[in-house]
């Protein structure tokens, strides 16, 4: 873990990079503590409503802590028609928390991605790093176990 | 250069593009490096193993290719490398079960480029893609790369180079189709300095993913484009923004720039020619509205991406108040080839609305998904129904959508249209990005368009009230029809809505979202009127208004849907007739997707 002041000073205090120091600090934490959001608009005398406008405008940013592995199930037109509702519905059921949420041991967040350039072998997750191409709902439960999930039914 | 490899060389490419990673190639491609150092054999050290960016067709990868025997291999598993090797690498034979075979013929083809899905193409923009290894500059200088770059910069005048992008015709390949050279002219008569040039790498319609392609596959291309460009208006510094979820692409981009610094195609001084031109990587933050060009600058700028309106062109304001360039990466692909085999050799390629190629991404409910990149004038049929393959099990083509959620969907009746800038737009839809989402009878249009203005609703900035409020009312409608509350008056709320929207909204996300609802009320009004009226969803989507039901006379007894039945809603004996147990049944229509007799239809939901 490195500091605030460090992420700050990495892009030589300059403003035309917030959100590249938000990103970073998304990728180190997790999300962005508010300690950091503090930090940043003392360091660049930015008030906090603005840094709070453009860590609520950008999905790839969140204000709270998000799980170790993070799950997104792409709901791109490709994978729509697809039925990729049938695999949030399934891993739902599976994980116990609904898109958005962080189960509670924080192993898993759940979210939807709006496509992930991967249609041609539609439906499609992503895990951490790792594709999975023509999901289905029976294929869910080997891929969660393979990722440390408990099964929770 | 000493990477450079010799004619009797083998080469085995393996694609890496995102698709087939996802099926295991990296896997597949270790595994050859791992069985060519163990063999010793005088003729292993004379192949190289190479890992290439997307080859298109990844319905079928992993691919991997033998060059230059021109041997193409599709689903390769890692089981499969030590014949390959033997076979094909250290002789001359192929391995047949692991060529393309074509889904109707049976016929396996040593090539891909003899396959349908390869064989109506023409590539341009994606003419290093699958060949090269993305992270190695010099195959990209073997394939005639850089050498536009040094035709422009010591036989070139920039008014020449203009000259030249304004007479090929080309035009931007991201959505709006400005013509590009226009767009160079107006920034190098600008007042005002410095200058930037700009790739738009943030690809956010959903079903389109050649941006991401060739920036994963060929990334040295695009910094050639912005090169020449930089060159012809001035510029000393550029930026390429790039999509928050296209890690790869951020990677290879990345490392292609450094390599081109070092190889003195960027930085200070390029080529020795006193030019300087440095290109840094913006990561996108994950808002569809920021590939809209003022939003994406006011993002680099480290701003919220909001849009602004365009009364001043951003050649003369852009990025910092600046005068800047701002084009698509497909676009930028095309600049290297424009510049080496002329504009004439460019015009000449093409429809009267539309010079050179397109990549388009052929998804959803066709055969072979993939992209492909064809002629402009190329029919929305011969794309389908040949390179495509047709729907897959053979069921009804329904519908086409192109130019994502800004566009339209297409219907049979329009499927010999020959596809350009205009033609679409004709019909109500538009060329865009170049996505092309095929949609069969078990597409519900009305849940379609629905799922369009959700997106849309999502992912509008909030700036503007036409576009904020207006999408946020058309989605309450169109919730309303599909859950069984439609009213009649409802169209005409849509379309009234939707006209107010194109006339009052911002910018481009705005005025052309209602494109999905107006294009499948004009063409599939049918279908909005059976939910409205009947309660019913002919296509077996929208749950509330409908069910399944088995055709006893069809059914063989096979058992297959019950096994797929998700919710063990499915009676029957082996060999009889079976039947739905509709208060278990969860209305996902597995059943109907799998079975081979076609025994299961929908059917009014609201009677239950």
């Amino acid at each position: 873990m490195y500091n605030f002041y460090d992420i700050v000073n990495k892009y030589e205090r300059d403003r035309k990079h917030i959100l590249a120091m938000l990103q970073d600090i998304q990728r180190e934490y997790n999300h962005i503590p508010r300690e950091a959001m503090n930090v940043l608009s003392e360091q660049l005398d930015v008030p906090l409503c603005k840094l709070y406008g453009i860590a609520t405008f950008y999905k790839s940013l969140s204000l709270r802590p998000k799980g170790r592995n993070i799950i997104k199930v792409c709901d791109g037109t490709a994978c729509h028609i697809r039925s990729s509702q049938l695999i949030m519905d399934e891993l739902e059921k599976l994980l116990g928390i609904k898109p958005g949420e962080t189960s509670r041991d924080g192993e898993f967040t759940l979210e939807t991605v709006n496509c992930l350039g991967s249609c041609a072998i539609a439906p499609v997750m992503v895990i951490n790093e790792t594709y999975y191409g023509k999901v289905t709902p029976a294929k869910l439960r080997d891929i969660i176990k393979e990722c440390g999930g408990k099964d929770n039914e | 250069m000493s990477d450079l490899i010799s004619a009797e060389k083998k080469k085995i490419l393996v694609c890496c593009g995102t698709g087939c990673v996802a099926n295991g190639s990296i896997k597949v491609y270790e595994e050859f490096i791992r069985h060519l150092s163990g063999l010793s054999d005088a003729a292993a050290v004379e192949a190289v193993v190479k890992s290439t960016g997307c080859n298109g067709l990844c319905e079928r990868g992993p691919i991997v290719k033998i060059q230059p025997d021109d041997i193409s291999y599709f689903k390769v598993r890692i089981e499969d490398v030590p014949e390959i090797i033997e076979k094909s690498v250290l002789d001359t034979k192929v391995v047949d079960r692991l060529l393309y075979h074509d889904n109707t013929t049976g016929k396996s083809f040593r090539s891909h480029k003899d396959t349908d899905f390869y064989k109506g193409q023409y590539k341009i923009a994606l003419r290093n893609i699958g060949e090269i290894d993305p992270g190695n500059i010099d195959d990209y200088i073997v394939r005639g790369g850089y050498s536009a770059l040094k035709k422009a910069l010591f036989q070139l005048s920039p008014e020449e180079i203009i000259g030249i992008i304004k007479k090929s015709g080309l035009r931007g390949r991201g959505g709006a189709g400005f013509p590009t050279g226009m767009k160079w002219e107006e920034c190098k008569n600008s007042e005002g300095s410095p200058k930037y040039v700009i790739c738009n790498g943030d690809e956010g319609d959903p079903g389109a993913f050649m941006d991401r392609s060739i920036m994963e596959g060929d990334p040295n291309s695009i910094i050639e484009g912005m090169t020449v460009c930089a060159h012809a208006v001035g510029a000393e510094e550029g930026y390429i923004y790039i999509r928050d979820e296209y890690g790869l692409a951020l990677k290879n981009m990345s490392a292609a720039i450094r390599e081109a610094e070092k190889h003195g195609f960027l930085g200070e001084d390029i080529l020795g020619s006193g030019m300087i031109f440095r290109i840094n990587i913006v990561r996108g933050g994950g808002a569809f509205v920021c590939g809209e060009s003022t939003a994406l600058m006011a993002s680099i700028e480290g701003k919220v991406g909001e849009p602004r309106a365009k009364y001043i062109h951003s050649t003369k304001k852009g990025l910092w108040g600046k005068p800047t360039v701002l084009n698509n990466v497909e676009t930028w692909a095309n600049i290297p080839e424009i510049i080496n085999k002329g504009w004439e050799w460019f015009n000449s390629i093409g429809a009267e609305h539309g010079k050179g190629t397109k990549v388009f991404s052929l998804v959803g409910k066709v055969k072979n998904t993939g992209l492909v990149e064809v002629p402009l004038g190329t029919t929305l049929r011969e794309l389908i129904m040949n390179i495509g393959g047709g729907i897959i099990g053979d069921r009804k083509f329904k519908a086409v959508q192109t130019g994502g959620p800004s566009g339209g969907c297409i219907p049979e009746k329009h499927l010999d249209l020959e596809v350009d800038f205009h033609s679409l737009e004709s019909v109500g839809s538009m060329m865009g990005s170049g996505g092309m989402i095929v949609m069969d009878d078990r597409t519900c249009m009305v849940e379609v368009a629905k799922y369009y203005i959700k997106f849309l609703s999502e992912e509008s900035c909030g700036k503007c009230i036409p576009c904020r409020e207006g999408l946020r009312q058309m989605l309450n409608v169109l919730q309303g029809i599909t859950r069984g509350e439609g009213k009649e008056s409802d169209i005409n709320l849509l379309l009234e809505l939707g006209e107010m929207m194109k006339e009052a909204s911002l910018c481009a996300l705005g005025k052309t979202a209602p494109n999905p609802v107006i294009t499948t009320i004009r063409y599939f009004m049918d279908e909005y009127l059976e939910h409205i009226l009947n309660k019913n969803c002919p296509a077996g989507v929208c749950k509330p208004l409908t069910m399944f039901e088995i055709d006893e006379d069809l059914c063989r007894g096979c058992g297959i849907c019950k096994k797929s039945c998700p919710a063990d809603a499915i009676r029957g004996q082996l060999k009889a007739p079976h039947s739905i147990d509709v208060s278990r049944c969860i209305r996902c229509g597995s059943c109907i997707d799998i079975c081979s007799f076609k025994a299961i239809h929908t059917a009014r939901g609201a009677e239950k």
